[in-house]
């Protein structure tokens, strides 16, 4: 009798109390939910802030012009533009198919046992630093191919009309293709891990149907897996090409940062992050400080952009599972 | 006989393709697993012999002289710990607002979308917001500049680990822990973040793994000290920028060091997220 007296005077304050306790951790939680939000905005506007003065001096041309002059002042941002798209597409041509065809092997192929192992080291591929990627594509893949490989190139490219430009000048080692190259093997994971994740949310019935009827595996997976999957692929793709637009150390050791629109792959070049990494520290004078800051916030456009498709088109996707 | 005929090299036309098909995809496969094997193998015999005992030892050396890392790696050690210590809580709490009290809410559906892009965005833009943000007005480098630069990159990761980790708590859980008379904050704080834990401390690792090799941020805000230094409001050394302005200088010492300082970097990601990653998958639990 006592007790219950007891509890009766003492819950409404615990419940007072506890009620001020979860509207304080709603709010709480809350705002740092918006904090997220707040982040992206702030990344915005200070680069914008930042890049003003270069935008102000240079407008339009910033983008079409290819002299990048410290000491005259003169900077203009289309060699880095180049550059990032140019290694990038490059790396989408080489890294997509291979990691299309690593999906296929773990998906059709290989025995459940490796299939675990083969997950884990793919994923270890995407857990390493970009900057091993950078020190291993200069002290061992960039004289490889200065030695055996951009001469063959250079020799069998020799004559042919187009490939010509593509492949001429010295073999330096460093330049756009060695870069595209280690972009190549850094999208692999994130590519193969889409790739394979949206291959498995195909009905097995509808590839037993296949099977059933006589289909090759490659036949299923040309007509069957693919078509299903598109979406998602597409999805995965983008986030590779998100990654390797805005990639920075790797590219940074084997680009050989010249600012320059050169045909020939094979010849030194720079990207808009590589530009930033190399020359922010000493950037002085507020214009070039700030034509840096416009690289940057380009840069963060584009990718912003790429990402958030490649997001709405997984987002598309898994509703359409969903239901 | 003439469709027979045709039909037997159709047939063998499909199988060759699919062989064909195969083939390629087994190359791609093992292509994958050479790069790692190879990047990897390059990692340990380049690196391995010039690991000492003065490396952990030893402050970062002039050219020509013999030296370690040992300021390189407090400095990427503090710098990582205090990215961590902000970044991991405002990380969960945002998790837990979005598989808590907001899912299904727009704002939680918003800050999704964002965090994800925000994820994958390039890290040397956050390197530029924070030299903006604070390296200039403060006038000067500092290691406090670089902790939050990399704080910055803990949210999303944990963020998104901290979400799905809570949605996969049962709703049985929460609405039993309701039903015997606990409010919201206590179903979370004793039941949800319970039982989420391992998940939890995963995302926590995963963030940690994610910053410790990060370079780009760092470049402008905790730039680089040659000498030994615990000074949060001075440039601090750190091993990726170490690496990097090693491994492009002509000195064959600084060379060497940056692959040995690469080797402790990538072993000490990977063990993270391995540990991680064993956290994550409960004992017993295949595939």
């Amino acid at each position: 009798m006592e007790l219950a007296a007891q509890s009766g005077t003492v819950a409404p304050s615990v419940l007072r109390k506890n009620s001020l306790i979860d509207s304080l951790m709603h709010g709480l939680t809350r705002s740092a939910a918006l904090l997220v939000l707040l982040l992206l905005g702030g990344v915005i506007g200070v680069l914008i802030h930042g890049s003003i003065p270069a935008f102000e001096k240079f407008g339009f041309g910033f983008f079409t012009t290819e002299k990048w002059n410290p000491v005259t002042e003169i900077f203009g941002a289309a060699a880095p533009i180049y550059g990032t798209i140019v290694t990038s597409v490059i790396a989408m041509f080489i890294g997509v198919p291979i990691s299309i065809g690593i999906a296929i092997f773990m998906t059709e192929l290989c025995p459940r046992s490796l299939k675990r192992t083969l997950g884990t080291g793919i994923e270890l591929l995407a857990g390493i630093p970009s900057i091993i990627y950078g020190l291993w594509g200069l002290f061992v893949l960039a004289p490889l191919l200065q030695q055996y490989v951009q001469p063959a190139l250079i020799s069998a490219a020799e004559g042919i009309p187009w490939l010509e430009s593509l492949f001429t000048g010295p073999p330096y080692g460093i330049g756009v293709l060695t870069a595209a190259l280690i972009l190549s093997i850094m999208v692999l994971p994130y590519i193969t891990s889409v790739t394979r994740d949206v291959f498995e949310t195909v009905p097995p019935m509808l590839k037993e149907s296949a099977y059933g009827l006589g289909a090759t595996t490659w036949e299923v997976v040309w007509k069957v897996v693919i078509p299903y999957t598109r979406t998602g692929i597409v999805g995965g793709v983008m986030l590779g090409l998100g990654r390797a637009l805005g990639e920075t150390m790797a590219v940074t050791f084997v680009i050989g940062n010249a600012h320059r629109i050169a045909t020939s792959l094979i010849a030194p070049g720079t990207t808009i992050s590589a530009t930033i990494a190399n020359e922010f520290t000493e950037a002085d004078g507020e214009m070039y400080t700030s034509a840096l800051i416009s690289l940057g916030l380009i840069l963060f456009m584009i990718t912003f952009i790429v990402l958030a498709a490649a997001r709405l088109m997984l987002l598309r996707l898994q509703m359409k599972e969903n239901r | 006989m003439d469709a027979f005929v045709q039909d037997t090299k159709l047939y063998a036309r499909r199988k060759r393709r699919n062989a064909i098909a195969m083939v390629l995809s087994y190359i791609a496969a093992g292509s994958g697993f050479v790069a790692l094997l190879w990047i990897l193998g390059t990692l340990v015999s380049k690196g391995i012999g010039g690991l000492s005992f003065e490396t952990f030892t030893a402050m970062t050396p002039p050219p020509g002289e013999s030296g370690g890392l040992l300021n390189a790696i407090y400095g990427s050690a503090i710098q990582t710990l205090v990215a961590a210590l902000v970044g991991t809580p405002i990380g969960i709490l945002a998790g837990t607002f979005m598989a808590e009290y907001g899912r299904g809410t727009k704002t939680a559906t918003i800050v999704r979308f964002i965090n994800d892009v925000l994820l994958s965005a390039p890290s040397i833009v956050i390197g530029l917001f924070v030299y903006e943000l604070m390296v200039r007005p403060m006038g000067h480098f500092s290691a406090w500049a670089g902790s939050v630069a990399l704080a910055i990159l803990v949210i999303p990761v944990v963020v998104r680990t901290t979400e799905d980790m809570l949605l996969l708590v049962p709703n049985t859980l929460r609405e039993a822990a309701s039903s015997l008379g606990a409010s919201r904050w206590r179903v979370i704080n004793k039941v949800c973040y319970r039982a989420a834990l391992s998940g939890l401390v995963t995302g926590a690792l995963l963030a940690v793994a994610r910053i410790s090799g990060e370079t780009a941020p760092l470049l402008f805000t905790s730039l680089n000290n040659q000498f030994w230094s615990t000074d949060m409001n001075q440039p601090m050394a750190n091993l990726p920028v170490v690496i990097f302005q090693f491994a492009m200088s002509p000195y064959q010492d600084w060379q060497k060091l940056a692959w040995v300082g690469a080797l402790i970097i990538t072993t000490t990601v990977l063990a993270l997220n391995i540990l991680a990653r064993s956290l994550s998958s409960p004992r017993g639990q295949q595939s």
